[in-house]
């Protein structure tokens, strides 16, 4: 049989560890980081060893291990305040990644469904909805972001519908071409011929064949979603004390980079790897989904 | 017996080109005043080249398409309104088969969950569908296949059975063997002969292929140019055609014997562009027989025989 049968094959019939022993070592590693991220968004408050803002002023700013003077009460040393620091990161990435998730999936629930309304309704709708799209892409999004929070307050709803508007319009045009053309093929035609309503086409046949696609602009947009709420909460606009966030973390670092380097330097990698991780998933998806780009 | 099918001066035209700030589109008939009907059970065959309005007349007689003029009658009653509640309704009784039958099937589920899903719309029970699938000759292990895994003649007995699943009254098959090898092509046209005579279903099958046309239909109509240039019994397509672009079909068909290779057939050229027809008889140009009548008049059709009509001035003369 030839290899792209088998490679039809794969792809109608889900075999998670047949494609696990042919994904190079990068996209491994940064799958199981995302894993372990996804465990840590899960379970940051069973796992942590310390409540994260336990304040213990006698033990300020411990450096981490293998440092000197490090201790095993305090893997990754504590803060100024004398908070831990592992159960700080743990809570902190719980957070950045809900928020970011959750942005994430409603900027894409809104693009998609407007791109799916765009397309088919036609017409001057789809016009207005381009427009708006238009409009979203050519605004400063981060410079709106920073007005809204400093005028309208800081609340939880805002920061995450601020969150959710950020990037729904990459999806709603992604979403609008994809249904044009998928609209078009013989099978969307022959369910049509076969008396199915608009509805059942689309959620039946046409979202499932254009959700390669969509799926590979979420992996893309996710970490740029992380940066957006780490930049918020770095400038003090988005997560504020006492809870945490990656940004806010190293916000607080900051002031400390000459005497306690790690307060900054440790959530700061770990931002770095999540929007690694991503990336390198969101980039090998593509090209496993994308036929054109098939070697 | 009254008609399943009765469609009367169906006329399609469709733009051509961009139009401009003061000039309208050109638009080109693609059906230009077609009537035909078919009756409870029967197979008429529409036979005709590329670009003669086979395939578009097939989407206008099942509704897929709206017709600019003329009037489709349905088991005598008006056909509804493409895409509303009725017209959806209407889908149980008229079904589509046409020549690619890959295209036709969602790559993404196994072949039975689509037959399936033809009885799911209309809120049937699902499990006529492996029935479906046995009458069309699939064996049963093949439902769960996918459509890539299937040949084309196991795809196009599929989307046959997916069709026959809402057991409607008539089929329309639009190039249903054209895509398949002759091998196969005679399994899908004996299984839809057979089908017909099990179940009783009208057919309206079209094709530019005469011979398998010939071989599945009770009566025959010609299509040239968007119009119907000859009608009758096949019977009588056996033994005598009247109009020169018949008998030209016809006489293309190859026939096999080694003894008649080489007879002259009559080459009559490419046709014309249908967006501008010719004037008079739209055959006149390829048409050995053209006189200065048919440059100006265009012909009508006239009975010659029992059921038996043409649209040509020359007929007397020639035959």
């Amino acid at each position: 049989m030839s290899t792209l049968d088998q490679d039809l094959k794969t792809a109608a019939r889900w075999k998670p560890l047949a494609l696990l022993a042919r994904t190079p070592a990068a996209v491994t590693l940064a799958v199981g980081f995302m894993a372990l991220m996804l465990c840590v968004m899960c379970f940051a408050q069973v796992i942590q060893p310390h409540a994260f803002d336990h304040v213990d002023l006698l033990n300020r700013m411990t450096p981490p291990q293998p440092l000197d003077g490090a201790s095993w009460a305090h893997p990754l040393g504590t803060d100024t305040l004398g908070r831990d620091l592992l159960s700080r990161l743990l809570v902190a990435a719980q957070t950045s990644m809900l928020l970011s998730l959750l942005g994430t999936v409603l900027g894409a629930a809104m693009g998609i469904a407007l791109g799916f309304l765009a397309a088919h309704k036609g017409g001057f709708r789809d016009e207005i909805i381009m427009a708006l799209v238009d409009f979203q892409a050519a605004m400063p999004w981060f410079i709106v972001a920073l007005a809204v929070l400093a005028f309208m307050g800081n609340s939880m709803v805002i920061f995450i519908l601020i969150m959710g508007l950020y990037g729904w319009e990459t999806y709603a045009r992604i979403t609008r071409g994809l249904v044009l053309s998928a609209r078009e093929q013989g099978y969307a035609q022959a369910v049509r011929g076969l008396g199915a309503t608009p509805a059942w086409i689309y959620t039946r046949h046409i979202l499932p064949n254009i959700a390669g696609p969509l799926l590979v602009q979420l992996t893309i947009n996710f970490p740029s979603t992380i940066l957006f709420e780490t930049s918020l909460s770095f400038l003090g606009l988005g997560i504020r004390p006492p809870m945490t966030s990656l940004g806010q973390m190293l916000g607080e670092g900051r002031d400390y980079l000459i005497s306690a380097w790690w307060l900054a330097v440790i959530p700061g990698f770990t931002i770095f790897l999540t929007t690694l991780s991503m990336s390198i998933l969101g980039d090998w998806l593509r090209a496993r989904l994308d036929p054109s780009l098939e070697t | 017996m009254t008609a399943l099918l009765r469609a009367t001066g169906l006329r399609k035209s469709y733009a051509t080109g961009r139009a401009g700030l003061f000039r309208p589109s050109a638009r080109f008939n693609a059906v230009d005043g077609v009537t035909l009907h078919i009756k409870p059970g029967e197979t008429l065959g529409v036979v005709g080249e590329s670009g003669c309005g086979k395939s578009t007349l097939s989407r206008l007689v099942l509704g897929l398409a709206q017709a600019d003029a003329g009037e489709i009658l349905f088991d005598g009653a008006p056909l509804p309104r493409a895409d509303t509640d009725d017209w959806r309704r209407m889908r149980i009784r008229m079904q589509l088969v046409h020549q690619n039958a890959a295209g036709a099937l969602d790559p993404r589920l196994p072949v039975r969950a689509q037959v399936e899903e033809a009885l799911r719309i209309h809120k049937r029970a699902p499990e006529r569908a492996a029935r479906a699938l046995s009458d069309v000759g699939l064996p049963p292990a093949m439902a769960a296949r996918y459509p890539h895994e299937m040949s084309g003649g196991q795809l196009q007995r599929v989307v046959i059975a997916r069709a026959l699943a809402l057991d409607p009254d008539l089929l329309v098959l639009d190039e249903p063997v054209s895509a398949l090898d002759v091998s196969i092509q005679a399994q899908i046209v004996n299984l839809i002969r057979d089908l017909q005579a099990a179940r009783g279903l009208a057919y309206l099958f079209v094709s530019h292929d005469v011979a398998v046309v010939r071989h599945v239909a009770d009566r025959i109509a010609v299509m040239y140019l968007g119009r119907v240039v000859e009608e009758g019994p096949t019977a009588a397509f056996r033994t005598g055609a009247l109009h020169p672009y018949t008998r030209a079909l016809l006489d293309a068909v190859p026939v096999p014997d080694p003894g008649c290779r080489g007879g002259a057939v009559p080459r009559i050229g490419d046709p014309p562009n249908p967006a501008a027809p010719p004037p008079g008889c739209r055959f006149h140009p390829r048409c050995p027989f053209a006189v200065h009548r048919c440059r100006a008049e265009p012909p009508v059709l006239r009975e010659f025989a029992a059921r038996h009509h043409a649209a040509c001035h020359r007929i007397e003369e020639i035959a």
